[in-house]
């Protein structure tokens, strides 16, 4: 079984993020893995581990999103690749899906690739569903378990309406949700591995392509307005008190 | 201009919020509802006395069961021949997935989740929360059609007449599904969080009433969860006085109280509800970022130091256990109910 696990570099979500001279700043936060891709990296190392075979981290980011690929070797992956080219900054989510279908192509045989729901940054969630288009795999979105047979994979969808058990020819295209399980931490064997794995830095070159031309672009940015946070703390003597005070500040509130 | 608005149902339950596209569309111009399934003529009627102008229905067997690429290629097609300006939709899990592959066939983008959108000329510009809404962003989409999903409750809901009528036209069901669906789970209820104007959520302090003794027999964990739905009872019972939908917080899910599907949060559901109602929620970030943006926020928490009091316009420092009950009871006499 040979699985791609496809990832990005987010700011942390602690990072207090604002919009400040049209540009997204977030000061001196680190950068992540994005919390909904370590999902994808557990998945892939779950069905990795039940199967036999490789997991191969891919990203799309600057020289400096290789710390988000070190995390996935650290938990387990066994290869990583960095697609990075200056071209590739203002791409919108059909490019990133064109240059991640270069590259999953040239890494190979993929059984499966696997994504995260959306990431925490532009939080479109288009990314997966598009890649899967590009390559003509079968999309299978909001998984929440996995279970690989000759040549097959049957998932449980965990969607608003419940859940659906959907089966599929492999290859396909998986995007994962938190029920899958929690993300391991890296151990202290594959921190140290990752620390000195090599990964292959790849351009749009060695991908045979351009850069795809951004259709969706950012017009401007904006801090959303200031919330106003003033408590106002309900007491009393009994929980009777409590709540016939809370439910006339609630009904005056006008909003049911 | 010319819009078709995507009507987002499962099996006939239609998703409330394609009624807030409908709405929008209607203020650009031409609205055309889209209405994908089999069997969906209550779908169809429903998008005409909601102000469609006209209806494009595939009415097919291989749409009975939403599948990516079936649902993609019919909207590619339909969209190819009706040559709109925009397409809207709702935004759930199906409609970012079959606009994101439509925008693939169609050579254009897709703008998702907005909370405005204004036409500019023979555009439009678009505002959509980014980075977990701590930054908002204006897009725009340089081909057309421009494809974009609205978010639940940002936009207002037209009014339905009754008995309405309109053209209806079928459109021919498209592409080849690479999945089967082999079955749903039929134990739970359909969790519209993005929809509800009233939400009451509960966290890990759910399980915490000492009170309760569990059946004999149980495990340490399996006592947990009993208390905690025991706890999950008390909240149902003051979302259902109000109208509202139950929500949970990560520990509540990854405690096995309650499902994914009811998880508000970065990694669940960012909702904006006019009312939130948070009992035993300490207020990690992570759910903070997913309820900030209600209209009302109401914290019931026994610790006074919880980071959910930062965030909240009334808070009570008490037992859920009691809170709770007592507030349901009060809401439902003052609320003649």
């Amino acid at each position: 079984m040979k699985i791609i696990a496809c990832i990005k570099q987010v700011p942390d979500s602690e990072a207090k993020v604002k919009a400040e001279d049209g540009q997204v700043t977030w000061g001196d936060a680190p950068l992540v893995i994005n919390p909904f891709d370590e999902y994808a990296v557990e998945g892939a190392l779950q069905q990795k581990e039940a199967l036999g075979g490789t997991v191969t981290a891919l990203c799309i980011g600057p020289e400096s999103a290789k710390e988000a690929l070190k995390h996935a070797l650290a938990m387990g992956a066994d290869e990583a690749v960095l697609v990075s080219d200056p071209a590739l900054e203002n791409i919108d989510t059909v490019g990133a899906a064109k240059v991640l279908a270069a590259a999953i192509q040239k890494i190979g045989d993929a059984d499966m690739v696997m994504f995260g729901r959306q990431t925490l940054d532009n939080g479109a969630g288009l990314t997966p569903a598009q890649t899967a288009k590009v390559l003509g795999l079968p999309m299978l979105g909001w998984v929440g378990q996995i279970k690989v047979e000759e040549g097959s994979v049957t998932v449980e969808r965990v969607l608003e309406e419940g859940r659906q058990i959907v089966k599929a020819n492999l290859p396909a295209v998986l995007s994962l949700v938190q029920s899958i399980g929690e993300p391991r931490y890296p151990s202290f064997m594959g921190i140290r591995k990752a620390s000195k794995a090599t990964i292959p830095l790849w351009s749009l070159g060695d991908l045979g392509m351009d850069a795809p031309a951004p259709v969706v672009t950012r017009a401007e940015l904006m801090n959303p307005p200031a919330q106003e946070t003033a408590i106002e703390m309900i007491a009393g003597e009994t929980p009777a008190e409590i709540a016939d005070k809370l439910a006339d500040k609630i009904i005056a509130e006008k909003v049911l | 201009m010319k819009t078709l608005v995507y009507v987002d149902h499962f099996k006939g339950d239609i998703q409330p919020s394609s009624w807030e596209a409908l709405g929008l569309a209607k203020t650009f111009g031409t609205a055309v509802a889209l209405v994908f399934g089999s069997g969906v003529d209550e779908v169809v009627k429903a998008a005409l006395e909601y102000g469609a102008d006209e209806v494009l229905v595939a009415d097919d067997a291989s749409l009975a069961d939403y599948r990516a690429e079936t649902y993609a290629s019919t909207l590619s097609a339909a969209a190819s021949s009706s040559t709109p300006d925009l397409i809207l939709f709702p935004t759930t899990a199906r409609t970012r997935e079959m606009a994101a592959m439509a925008a693939v066939d169609l050579n254009t983008g897709v703008l998702t989740d907005l909370i405005a959108l204004e036409a500019n000329g023979d555009s439009f510009v678009a505002t959509r929360p980014i980075y977990e809404g701590k930054v908002l962003e204006k897009t725009v989409c340089s081909a057309k059609p421009v494809m974009a999903t609205i978010r639940g409750r940002a936009f207002p809901k037209p009014e339905r007449e009754a008995g309405k009528s309109g053209t209806i036209t079928k459109v021919a069901a498209a592409g080849e599904a690479k999945s089967t669906v082999e079955g749903y789970s039929a134990s739970e209820h359909a969790v519209n969080l993005g929809d509800a104007a009233v939400i009451v959520s509960g966290g890990r302090g759910v399980s915490n009433n000492p009170s309760l003794t569990p059946p004999d027999g149980m495990d340490e964990k399996q006592a947990e969860v009993w208390r905690a739905q025991q706890g999950f009872a008390l909240i149902t019972d003051l979302a259902q006085a109000l109208d509202g939908a139950v929500g949970a917080s990560r520990a509540a899910v990854d405690g096995g109280y309650i499902t994914y599907a009811h998880q508000v949060g970065q990694t669940g559901k960012v909702v904006a509800p006019d009312l939130y109602i948070a009992c035993g929620i300490s207020g990690a970030i992570q759910h903070l970022v997913g309820m900030r943006n209600a209209k009302v926020i109401v914290a019931i928490n026994k610790d006074a130091d919880a980071p959910i009091f930062k965030q909240a316009r009334y808070g009570v420092v008490g037992d859920l256990f009691q809170i709770v009950p007592a507030l349901t009871e009060a809401m439902k006499k003052k609320l003649g109910k």
